[in-house]
């Protein structure tokens, strides 16, 4: 039977309403065109919908050189004779049509966003005015070093400071993403056994890893080889005992893990690990729990790769870019791709690209064009000078305060009950809950939670992730939020935990007060419309 | 908040999850905070001591380009609502996100010639690797051939990657400034996976794609007939060609070239040069690789009301459902890039593109054969080109480069330090953008020549280069 005392409004603190604009959110269906936001109200038309013929924005320079026949320049074998069908708008038309679909995105600047193992913490705008400063962004990449010192010694600084916070001396900082970062490592785990004479086949992941992990062993060339968690949430020692041999080239590992859980038997896996001549490879999507307190590099890892878009305060841009530098230990740095970036006698910096002995002298080569992610860089370092080791370090000690006190938040409002903590009692900078029991004593899914904390005007929690955890709710409030917002969140899954025992439609229907509301995913799967047809 | 979660202090929270033997027991090592003046001040500095294409008259290119981008593109980039979110995994509150996508795949496939487009990756040269993967992943072919002709950066970042994932790299060499057709149908055979080239050139000559293209099925078709017989070929080489998109409005699009996938480096679409990046990488193809393709696509779609709106689609491809089987480890592409891409081209417009790219042919026309004028400056090749050229100087490029930097031109890019191949030294690569007039094109003729000319006295007077 259920409860619904069991769910408390707001124990013992100040009186509010759990929706983060303080509006009560819509609990009614709202049907099209019949009291709809003025959002729904505005049918989504593309770029290509709108416009006139011979409408512009672009104003060509003059032809200021010699008027010579096209035909002379290019034969008209090679030239387009069908124009792309570009849109045809003003200025005006174009900035309308941008920032009016830019209302339909939900952004960090406007909300809380306590999406696991993506660390949305606030984005200083003094970032935005560095890296749009000429020096650095009209720089060209194939600008001669000695009129790029300041670029260099930028990077050169970066790289010693991701050092310092992994605790792994060598950094580079050329991948393009995480995921880009964890290719690098697995390529480098792949070069560093064949320049011993060896060939491995086997990269192990844990079943709660991230799912860049597996699908970059299988782009390395290696097969993939599943650990099992144990009860603690853990790696299962048993079952590492049993699958490390010298067959394996790799473990893959976040720690804490995608549970939130620092792993206490690091120090025995990775002595496991290098006991069968593999590498130990860290994906650092959780660092941010762990800077100025514990280092991957004095656990035992042999790589880590870093989310300068996640610990690093990089914008998220609503899908990229991102920038996934590597730092490794000495045994893995003669592999690192190339060019580095060295420190010459005379203190001028400089670009290696055919290192004589050292990081990069057995070089992997070259991951992408250029030196990575520069602008991104720019940003990072910025944030690193303003919040200094101690700061970095502060950032994630709040961060671990933010997110057990929102646990602990959400037991007070009796919300274990329906979404208990998948392991453990505390957690690091995230916790996962499981909706099970809510699924089945409340009837919503975590899917309906997720979709109704829409209308409460909060970004959802990761859903579904991770896979072992049965309707999982992943939780990272980062360390920018306040205790006021923490408060509300939790206030809010009451509410709509609340609202569930009462009416459980309500959060299955739910959103109803989003610009749309649920969107048929299948629909579009089985017949994939992914471009504007134009007549 | 401590008294809330049970627990005495906030060190207690870290003791009783973290060892104490991996515990760090000293500060980071790091510089002290400062406040948001004085790290404004540090980076001012740092950016001071960088010369920008702002500092000096910039022919730099070779797959990066000083384009005008326009102001609008900033005012929208820097915008909350598509600087901040995350990937749009909530699709009833990132339709302004997602509707970017769709419309950037549309004009992607327009550009191309390609009917369907992902929703970007990083950046152009490892989006040739993707497509080698992709291609690999398609046929099970254990070759990727290769034009010489692809920027040294891709060939590196292929070889790179197909080490991981098993495939050969064969290169085909240049003949008159483009592949030679004769050793790039050689090439192929029936454990081709992917034939890849560029389009324009690494060396800026306008390459033949359609004959490129139609090469590869003649040549698998009758290596196929000697090689393979009783064989079921899966199918034939993915045909890959890397494009620059701006060059789009006057070049055949790769689509009418009979290319299957068209992949390319972003930037020149209203990128700001970032000193290498973050910009973002094209990604087209033909229909039957919808399905292996790497990266977000956006798809339309309608709400449980009826309206339309857009979702991530084709997900299981994508490594957070397959993992192991997932066609690429791609999550995060480049959104924010990939808008301003977006943006830039709907502001060239349809006229735009076409009437920038007739601009850029005329002046680096000019360009071209003013500078092949200069005693000791000839041109690498005749062929034909559309926004950069090779030249082959009789003096060493660099110090020449260094003499031009003297009076403030910065002439092109040192082809030997990006290829390292020796036959390539004494090349220099001219991009001419619409940033660069006629004045300036005509002060660069001047101030190489005069470069050129000292170089070579300096050389008479010393024996060797007095230019470091």
């Amino acid at each position: 039977m259920i409860d619904e005392n069991h769910l408390h409004a707001d124990p013992g603190i100040e009186s509010h309403h759990p929706s983060a604009n303080g509006r009560r959110p819509l609990a009614a269906p709202v049907a099209a065109g019949a009291g709809a936001t003025p959002l729904q109200l505005q049918a989504a038309r593309t770029i290509f919908q709108k416009g006139a013929p011979g409408r512009r924005a672009f104003v060509c320079p003059p032809l200021d050189v010699p008027d010579v026949d096209i035909g002379e320049l290019l034969p008209e074998r090679f030239r387009r004779t069908q124009p792309a069908r570009l849109p045809e708008v003003s200025e005006p038309e174009i900035v309308r049509h941008y920032v009016g679909i830019s209302k339909r995105n939900f952004d960090l600047d406007s909300g809380f966003y306590p999406l696991g193992s993506c660390t949305m913490k606030h984005n200083p705008r003094l970032h935005e005015r560095v890296a749009a400063l000429p020096g650095h962004a009209r720089l060209h990449p194939l600008q001669d070093p000695e009129r790029a010192q300041g670029a260099l010694e930028l990077m050169w600084s970066l790289q010693g400071a991701l050092a310092e916070v992994s605790g792994l001396p060598h950094v580079s900082l050329q991948p393009s993403a995480g995921s880009h970062g964890e290719l690098a490592g697995v390529l480098l785990t792949r070069a560093y056994h064949e320049d011993r004479g060896e060939t491995r086949h086997k990269v192990l992941t844990p079943d709660t890893a991230h799912g860049t992990n597996p699908a970059t062993v299988t782009m390395a060339g290696f097969e993939v080889v599943k650990l099992a968690t144990n009860a603690d949430g853990g790696i299962d020692i048993d079952d590492l005992r049993a699958k490390a041999d010298t067959d394996v080239a790799c473990l893959m590992l976040t720690n804490p893990n995608t549970l939130g859980l620092f792993d206490p038997n690091i120090s025995e896996i990775a002595e496991i690990v290098h006991g069968v001549g593999a590498t130990l490879y860290y994906d650092g999507a959780n660092l941010n729990a762990v800077m100025g307190v514990s280092r991957p590099g004095d656990m035992g890892f042999d790589i880590v790769h870093f989310n300068l878009h996640k610990s690093f305060t990089q914008p998220h841009g609503g899908g990229g870019p991102g920038s996934g530098p590597i730092a490794v230990s000495d045994r893995v740095a003669p592999f690192l791709p190339v060019p580095v970036v060295v420190q010459r006698r005379d203190g001028s910096f400089d670009l290696d690209h055919d290192p004589e002995g050292g990081a990069g002298s057995k070089s992997i080569g070259r991951l992408r064009g250029f030196h990575g992610n520069y602008g991104c860089f720019v940003r990072s370092y910025a944030y690193i000078r303003s919040l200094g080791g101690d700061g970095l370090k502060d950032a994630s000690q709040a961060a671990v305060l933010n997110a057990n006190y929102l646990l602990a938040r959400l037991k007070q409002h009796g919300v274990a009950e329906y979404l208990p903590l998948a392991y453990g009692e505390l957690c690091m900078h995230e916790f996962v809950l499981s909706g099970g029991p809510m699924k089945k004593d409340l009837k919503i899914k975590t899917l309906d939670l997720a979709k109704r904390l829409l209308d409460f005007g909060f970004h959802p929690p990761t859903v579904y992730f991770p896979l072992l955890v049965e309707e999982a709710l992943m939780v990272e409030p980062t360390e920018t939020e306040t205790k006021e917002t923490l408060d509300a969140f939790a206030a809010a899954i009451a509410e709509i935990l609340r609202e569930a025992a009462a009416d459980p439609t309500i959060a299955q229907g739910a959103p109803y007060s989003t610009p749309v509301r649920r969107l048929d995913e299948v629909a579009a799967a089985k017949t994939p419309v992914i471009r504007e047809a134009l007549d | 908040m401590l008294a809330t979660i049970g627990v005495g202090s906030l060190q207690e929270i870290f003791d009783r999850q973290i060892p104490e033997a991996v515990r760090l027991d000293r500060p980071l090592q790091l510089p002290d905070g400062l406040g948001e003046q004085d790290v404004y001040e540090h980076l001012r500095a740092l950016a001071a001591r960088n010369t920008s294409v702002e500092d000096e008259l910039s022919f730099l290119g070779a797959g990066m380009y000083d384009h005008y981008v326009p102001a609008l593109i900033d005012m929208l980039m820097e915008r909350s609502e598509f600087l901040t979110p995350y990937t749009p995994y909530q699709p009833e509150i990132s339709q302004g996100g997602l509707q970017v996508m769709f419309e950037y795949q549309t004009a992607v496939s327009e550009l191309t010639g390609l009917p369907v487009s992902n929703a970007s990756v990083y950046e152009g040269p490892s989006a040739v690797a993707a497509a080698g993967y992709m291609a690999k992943l398609h046929n099970g072919g254990q070759r990727i051939v290769v034009s010489a002709g692809l920027h040294p950066h891709s060939l590196q970042t292929l070889r790179t990657n197909a080490h991981g994932y098993g495939a050969a790299v064969v290169e085909v060499p240049l003949r008159d400034g483009v592949t030679d057709p004769d050793a790039w149908a050689e090439a192929i055979d029936a454990d081709t996976s992917a034939a890849i080239f560029a389009q324009p050139n690494f060396y800026g000559a306008i390459e033949d794609a359609a004959a490129l293209s139609a090469s590869v099925r003649t040549a698998v078709a009758a290596s196929f007939g000697a090689e393979g017989a009783g064989f079921a070929r899966p199918s034939d080489p993915v045909v890959v060609c890397q494009v620059d998109p701006i060059t789009l409005g006057v070049l055949k699009a790769p689509g009418e070239c009979g290319v299957d996938v068209a992949v390319g480096e972003g930037q020149s679409l209203g990128n700001r040069l970032d000193y290498g990046g973050p910009s973002f990488g094209l990604f087209a193809a033909r229909e039957e690789y919808l399905r292996r393709m790497p990266g977000r696509i956006a798809g339309e779609t309608v709400d449980i009301d009826g309206r339309r709106g857009f979702v991530l689609t084709l997900q299981t491809r994508e490594q957070h459902i397959r993992r192991e089987k997932a066609t690429s480890n791609i999550c995060t592409a480049q959104a924010l890039n990939a808008l301003g891409g977006v943006v830039y081209l709907t502001w060239l417009g349809r006229r735009g593109i076409v009437e920038l790219g007739e601009l850029l042919l005329a002046r680096t026309h000019y360009a071209r054969e003013a500078l092949a004028s200069i005693d000791g400056v000839e041109k690498l090749h005749e062929q034909p080109v559309i926004r950069e050229f090779a030249l082959r100087l009789d003096a060493d490029v660099a110090a020449v480069k260094a003499r031009c930097a003297e009076r403030g031109v910065n002439p092109g890019v040192d082809v030997h330090s990006l290829s390292a191949r020796d036959e390539d030294r004494g090349v220099l690569l001219v991009a001419i953008t619409e940033r660069r007039s006629r004045a300036d094109i005509d002060r660069l003729v001047e101030v190489l020549a005069t470069a050129l000319a000292a170089e070579r006295e300096a050389i008479g007077a010393a024996g060797t280069s007095v230019v470091a």
